[in-house]
C-alpha cells in the first residue's frame, strides 16, 4: 500500500513545488528572498499583498486583464455559437474547407500578428484599449471556440431540432431554451479555453497596451526591470494570477478532456 | 380530418428523393407507410411536417392549404425512431412543452399532461429526466407529448424500431387505442409488413421514393397491383417464378404445371407468378394440390412454424407451414402449392389475375 502511493505522492510534490515556492516567496520580504535558501518564510508578511491591493498601478492591471479577458470570452462565444451551429447543421458551398481554414490563425505564433495589429490599432485609435486586446485575442479564440462548439453540437441529434419545431418552438426560442441547455457543457469548455488563452497570452496584450489597459503580466515584467528587485511583490502578483485560472478550471474540470478533443469524444 | 397530398415531390441536388405523389390520409384508422429502409418513408413524413422543402405539389390538412406554412404553424406531432426528448427537462416539462409554447393556461397544461401520463403509465416518472428512463419509457414520453398536444396530424416514424422485442409488442398493442377517437390523422412508418397488418387501417406501399399502391391494408395484401408491391408487402419474401400460360395450363419451366382455369381471362404468354410462402406447404391439403419437387437448402424453426428454403430447377422458393416438420438439409422433398393463391403478373409487373379479383 505504501509503495503504491509513493510514486503519485512524489509526482504531486514535484508538480506543486514551483507553486509552493511562488506562494512561499509571496509571504517573504525581498531581503529574505535574496539572502539565501529558506523553505518557509522566516518573517511572515502580508505586505506584498497589501501593496498590490492598495496601489492602483498594481490592482488596476488585474482589473484590465479581467476586463479584456471577459470581453474576449463573451465576444468569442457569441460569435462562435451561430457559426458552429451552421457548421454542424447545414451543408453549404465550401463548408468543410472553411472549417479547416478557420484553424490557420492558430498555425502561426502570435508574434507574427503583433506588428499588423499594432499598426492597425494605432491608425484607428484603438491602441491601449481593452477592446483592442479582446479583439486581437478573438482572432485565435473564435476559431477554437467554433471547433469546440461544433463538436458538442454535432453530438446533439438533428431530430431534437425537428422535434422542437414540430412542438411549435421558433428558432430563437428553440436555440436559447432547448439547444443551449443541451450543450451547456460545451459552452462552458469553450469559454474556459477562450479565458485560458486570453489570460495567459502576454505578447499581444503587452504590445497593444501602454497604460490604460495594461495587463497584469505586463506589469510584472515592468517591476522586475525598473524599480529594482521586488521579488516578494512579483511572487504575490503571480500567486494572484493563478487564482482566476484555478477557479475556472475547477468549474469545467469534468469536461476538459472532451474540450481538448474539441468536443469529439 | 384528412391530409391530402397533391403531386408532392422532393428533389435534392438534382436527385429525386420523392417522386410526385398524391395520397389522401384519413382519420379514424392508422395510415401505414410500408417500405424498406431508404424507400422514402421518413422523407415523405418530413415533407408533410414541413421540415424539408418540396420541389412540387401542395399539402392540405383538413382542407386548409398548409404548403406555405412553417412546421411550427402546421399543428402536427412527430415521434422519431430514436428517442428524442429534451434532455434538460423533466418528463412533465417534456410532455408540457408544446402546450407551454402555445401559451396554454397552467391548470389546463397540468390536466392534459397528467391525462397523457396516465394513458402511457408515466405518472411515477413525471419528475425524472429522460436519461433516467428506460428506452421504452423514453419513447412513451415522446408519444405522450404527441397525445397531449392534440394536434391535427400525428406522424410516427418507426417509433418501435429501436425497442426490444417485448416492449415493441406491448406498445404496438397500445398504439391504436392511444389515438382512437382523438380525431387526428395518424401516419405510421414501418419496414415490417407484419406491423402493417397488425395495425390495419390503410397502407401505402413505398419503394424507391414512390408510393406504389395505397388502399385498405387487407385489400392491398390480398391483391397487390404490381409485382413490386407484392414484394414489399411480404415477409419472408414472396416466391416468384416465371411461368408460361397456354390455354388454361400454367407451366413453370420443368418444375411443375397445373390447371389455372380461374385465370382464363389472361391471354397466352409468359408471366410472373407470385405466391406467399405460407401457401406452399410440405404436406398436400385440399387447397394445396400442385406438387413441386425441391431440394431443401436451409430450414428454420420458429416456435410453431417451420420454414424451408428449397431449390427447384427454375427458382428458389420458401415454404412456411404450421407445426414442426422434420426436414433434412439436402434431401429432395415435395412441396405443395395452392394454385388459387397465386398472383399472376404481366412481364411489366402489372397484376393480371389472382388475389380474388
Amino acid at each position: 500500500m505504501r509503495k503504491r502511493n509513493l510514486i503519485p505522492i512524489v509526482y504531486i510534490l514535484f508538480l506543486m513545488l514551483p507553486i509552493y515556492w511562488l506562494v512561499a516567496m509571496s509571504f517573504k520580504t525581498t531581503n529574505e528572498i535574496l539572502s539565501g535558501f529558506s523553505l518557509f518564510p522566516q518573517t511572515f508578511t502580508w505586505d506584498n499583498y497589501v501593496t498590490i491591493f492598495t496601489d492602483p498601478s498594481w490592482y488596476l492591471t488585474y482589473v484590465n486583464s479581467i476586463l479584456y479577458v471577459s470581453i474576449n470570452t463573451v465576444i468569442s462565444i457569441c460569435v462562435a455559437l451561430p457559426a458552429a451551429y451552421a457548421f454542424s447543421r447545414y451543408r453549404f458551398l465550401g463548408d468543410k474547407t472553411l472549417f479547416f481554414w478557420l484553424l490557420t490563425n492558430r498555425m502561426a505564433p502570435a508574434a507574427v500578428f503583433v506588428l499588423p495589429f499594432f499598426q492597425l490599432y494605432s491608425a484607428v485609435g484603438l491602441f491601449d484599449t481593452h477592446i483592442a486586446v479582446a479583439l486581437a485575442h478573438c482572432l485565435f479564440n473564435i476559431p477554437l471556440a467554433v471547433w469546440i462548439l461544433e463538436g458538442f453540437m454535432s453530438g446533439v441529434p438533428k431530430e431534437l431540432d425537428e422535434t422542437a419545431y414540430v412542438d411549435g418552438y421558433s428558432f430563437p426560442r428553440f436555440f436559447t431554451t432547448i439547444f443551449l441547455p443541451s450543450i451547456k457543457a460545451g459552452v462552458g469548455v469553450a469559454a474556459f479555453f477562450c479565458f485560458m488563452f486570453s489570460w495567459v497570452e502576454l505578447l499581444l496584450a503587452k504590445n497593444l497596451t501602454a497604460v490604460e489597459a495594461k495587463p497584469i503580466a505586463a506589469a510584472m515584467t515592468k517591476t522586475a526591470s525598473s524599480a529594482g528587485y521586488e521579488l516578494g511583490l512579483l511572487a504575490a502578483a503571480g500567486t494572484l494570477t493563478i487564482i482566476p485560472g484555478a477557479i475556472v478550471v475547477y468549474f469545467v474540470r469534468n469536461y476538459i478532456a472532451k474540450g481538448f478533443a474539441l468536443g469529439r469524444v | 380530418m384528412t391530409i391530402a397530398l397533391h403531386n408532392i415531390s422532393k428533389v435534392v441536388a438534382g436527385q429525386t428523393h420523392i417522386k410526385p405523389t398524391s395520397v389522401v390520409f384519413e382519420t379514424g384508422h392508422f395510415n401505414v407507410l410500408l417500405g424498406e429502409t431508404g424507400a422514402g418513408k421518413t422523407s415523405l413524413i418530413k415533407l408533410m411536417a414541413g421540415l424539408d422543402p418540396m420541389a412540387t405539389g401542395t399539402i392540405e390538412i383538413d382542407g386548409q392549404d398548409v404548403t406555405k406554412l412553417t412546421t411550427q404553424k402546421r399543428n402536427i406531432s412527430l415521434v422519431h425512431q430514436f428517442f428524442v426528448n429534451y434532455p434538460h427537462m423533466t418528463v412533465f416539462d417534456n410532455i408540457a412543452s408544446p402546450l407551454k409554447v402555445a401559451g396554454m393556461a397552467k391548470s389546463e397544461i397540468q390536466g392534459r399532461v397528467e391525462e397523457a401520463a396516465d394513458i402511457l403509465q408515466l405518472r411515477p416518472m413525471l419528475h425524472r429526466r429522460p436519461h433516467e428512463l428506460s428506452g421504452g419509457q423514453q419513447q412513451r414520453t415522446a408519444l405522450a407529448r404527441a397525445i397531449a398536444k392534440e394536434s391535427r396530424a400525428v406522424f410516427l416514424d418507426e417509433p418501435l424500431a429501436n425497442l426490444d422485442y417485448k416492449l415493441r409488442e406491448e406498445l404496438r398493442e397500445q398504439l391504436p387505442e392511444l389515438f382512437a377517437g382523438r380525431g387526428a390523422v395518424v401516419v405510421y412508418a414501418t419496414s415490417e409488413p407484419e406491423e402493417a397488418l397488425l395495425l390495419g387501417g390503410a397502407t401505402a406501399l413505398m419503394d424507391d421514393g414512390n408510393v406504389v399502391q395505397f388502399g385498405p391494408t387487407a385489400e392491398i395484401y390480398r391483391r397487390p397491383q404490381t409485382l413490386m408491391a407484392a414484394k414489399v408487402f411480404s415477409d419472408p419474401p414472396i416466391n416468384v417464378a416465371k411461368v408460361t400460360k397456354q390455354g388454361s395450363t400454367l407451366t413453370m419451366g420443368q418444375s411443375a404445371s397445373w390447371d389455372a382455369a380461374k385465370m382464363n381471362d389472361a391471354p397466352d404468354g409468359t408471366y410472373h407468378i407470385a405466391v406467399r410462402p405460407h401457401h406452399v406447404t410440405p404436406m398436400p391439403t385440399p387447397a394445396n394440390t400442385v406438387a413441386l419437387n425441391g431440394k431443401v437448402l436451409v430450414t428454420e424453426l420458429s416456435g410453431s412454424e417451420s420454414s424451408a428454403h428449397f431449390a427447384m430447377p427454375d427458382a428458389d422458393w420458401v415454404s412456411l407451414a404450421h407445426g414442426v416438420h422434420p426436414y433434412q438439409v439436402g434431401e429432395d422433398h415435395p412441396f405443395y402449392l395452392d394454385p388459387s393463391a397465386c398472383l399472376l403478373f404481366a412481364e411489366d409487373g402489372q397484376i393480371v389475375a389472382g388475389g380474388g379479383a
